[in-house]
């Protein structure tokens, strides 16, 4: 049994491994045959290539600027209007929690084309904006969900108690109920920071020149760009992987627990 | 007197404190309201509206009525994309639920390291779509790839992969296959939630391995079966990225899924009303597939609500 599980299991590591073995490569080891597993000579100096030999450096920092917007941006906004809907009371409350779940029905590429337009118009095409400002704005339906959720399910004599002593709802949201709601928090801000890191298709529409580039377009790029240099595209997607999987280590809690809660799996 | 003053006050104190409440309700949804009519409302209308128009950004749009939706029915590349979106969509899916779901019921088994192994195989899963794209295409290259390598030492010649049009297709599905970490939780999520009970009750009536698998984990596990049906096959319909850096929609096609073809007019060939049109026929796609889903789903899909009604 164990025997299987780790047969099936080192074929799941084999793409990462070939990802390591070969960004440790020396240039055209790629095109050994039959495929050498053990880079030899270790060849370590292809991640100093990869980052000095091009602008990696900003491509980091507008990839983790990116992602730091969008984490706070959403577990402010979303954390707020979850908050709103699961324990204040107002009017058009229910409308509105239909139409919020209504939105999650709806696939991206339906609104794409016309936010777009309307970012070209603002001129922030070329510019982090459209990738950032977005959170700032509810967050995303689904993680309000999700919040929301998590909310319902702390008793409701905690507010009511805590109203007693003259809090506000900006207080109970901010002192009672963010500190209790950590791991909801922890899944949300983690399936957030994983999907801006990877997210390809976004970045591709709305930024133009290198300088803007993120991880994903810089890496997605250098492949494009330079056929022959294989052992520095690979240094530069490990790269890209080596802080995902540090963060899957230190999140692995929130991981699974977030899975095992929403079914999905962050994708 | 003094204690009817007193309890009106406290009348309109409460009611005051209904509308503070009210009122810093509203205010905490204003961030949402407004990305509701930013970001969904409005351009959900803008988009309907440029399906019917045919512009192109440098030139004024120009009400056509039906035109975009009468090209569509008779482009070849969006029957092409549609075809190959169908094929990788329903059978990759169907392909990688059953490989997940097998997987679960080995890892609830009772074995040491169960967590290790649930974390080793959700790894994968967490890979950047590029950084995973750009493996495989040397993991799939039929000269020196390592697939090939390994097919060779069992003395199989191996396909061209990614650069055979017919193989192009199952390549991505088979790389597919390392991502259902995911979907491999959420099954055994599932089973965990079947009440050992009935395993019991099934043992007691004779039933064997194969049979207790058949009566009660298949039909308690229906409603995450379900689930990952759904949301497998409204993610599949959108894949893009890996198509676009690994293929380019190649070889002859063969790789060309709806969503690049969408991205290619809106991007390239500045189609903009046109690129609208296929968004609102994809959206009506995967809806009327969710809708015959759920509609289907009554007959296979069981809930344990069911059982205690």
């Amino acid at each position: 049994m164990h025997l299987f599980l780790v047969t099936v299991g080192i074929t799941f590591l084999v793409p990462l491994a070939w990802l390591v073995s070969s960004s440790l490569k020396g240039p055209g080891d790629q095109f050994a045959f039959p495929p050498k597993w053990i880079p030899g000579p270790v060849h370590f100096e292809n991640y100093v290539l990869a980052v000095t030999l091009l602008p990696f450096g900003t491509f980091f920092k507008n990839t983790v600027m990116i992602c730091a917007l969008n984490l706070i941006g959403t577990l402010i906004s979303s954390s707020l209007t979850a908050f709103a809907f699961a324990r204040l009371r107002f009017p058009g409350r229910d409308r509105l929690f239909v139409i919020l779940l209504s939105t999650m029905m709806l696939p991206g590429i339906v609104t794409l084309i016309p936010t777009f337009v309307m970012f070209k118009q603002l001129g922030w095409v070329d510019t982090i904006a459209p990738l950032t400002v977005p959170a700032f704005f509810g967050g995303g339906a689904f993680n309000i969900f999700l919040i929301r959720q998590f909310y319902m399910t702390i008793p409701a004599d905690l507010d009511e108690a805590a109203r007693m002593d003259g809090a506000n709802s900006w207080r109970i949201w901010r002192q009672i109920m963010l500190p209790l709601t950590k791991p909801a928090l922890g899944t949300v801000g983690i399936f957030n920071f994983l999907s801006h890191w990877n997210d390809f298709m976004g970045p591709l529409i709305y930024l133009r020149s290198t300088e803007n580039y993120t991880l994903a377009l810089g890496v997605a790029g250098y492949q494009r760009t330079w056929g022959a240099e294989w052992h520095l595209v690979f240094a530069s997607a490990s790269l890209m992987v080596f802080p995902v999987i540090i963060v899957f280590f230190l999140g692995q809690r929130y991981f699974v627990q977030g899975i095992a809660l929403t079914g999905m799996g962050g994708k | 007197m003094t204690a009817g003053q007193g309890l009106s006050g406290a009348g309109t104190g409460y009611r005051g404190l209904r509308r503070r409440e009210a009122l810093d309700a509203y205010v905490m949804i204003t961030p949402w309201l407004l990305g509701l009519v930013l970001f969904t409302a409005g351009p959900m209308v803008a988009s309907a509206i440029l399906a019917f128009m045919k512009w192109d950004i440098m030139s004024p749009a120009v009400w056509t009525g039906l035109g975009n939706f009468r090209i569509a029915l008779n482009d070849e590349l969006l029957a092409k994309s549609l075809g190959n979106t169908a094929f990788y969509t329903f059978i990759g899916v169907p392909i990688n639920l059953v490989n997940a779901l097998w997987l679960a019921i080995l890892l609830n088994t009772d074995i040491h390291g169960k967590a290790l192994y649930r974390t080793w195989y959700y790894l994968p899963s967490v890979v950047p779509s590029v950084a995973n794209a750009i493996v495989w295409i040397w993991i799939l290259h039929p000269q020196f790839g390592v697939m090939n390598a390994f097919l060779s030492l069992l003395g199989i010649q191996g396909p061209n992969w990614l650069w055979d049009s017919r193989m192009a297709k199952p390549s991505l599905m088979l790389m597919n296959l390392w991502g259902i970490g995911s979907s491999c939780i959420i099954f055994l999520a599932g089973l965990q939630n079947v009440p050992q009970t009935l395993y019991e009750a099934a043992s007691i009536d004779g039933a064997g391995t194969i049979r207790r698998f058949q009566h009660v984990t298949v039909p308690m596990l229906t409603p995450v079966i379900f689930f990952n049906l759904i949301m497998g096959f409204i993610g599949s319909f959108q894949v893009f990225t890996s198509a676009y850096i690994m293929t380019e929609g190649g070889p002859r096609n063969a790789t060309l899924f709806y969503v690049l073809y969408l991205y290619r007019n809106v991007w390239e060939y500045f189609k903009i009303g046109y690129a609208s049109a296929l968004a609102w026929i994809l959206f009506a796609i995967i809806m009327a597939l969710t809708l015959i889903q759920l509609r289907l789903a009554d007959r296979w899909v069981f809930y344990e609500q069911e059982l205690r009604k």
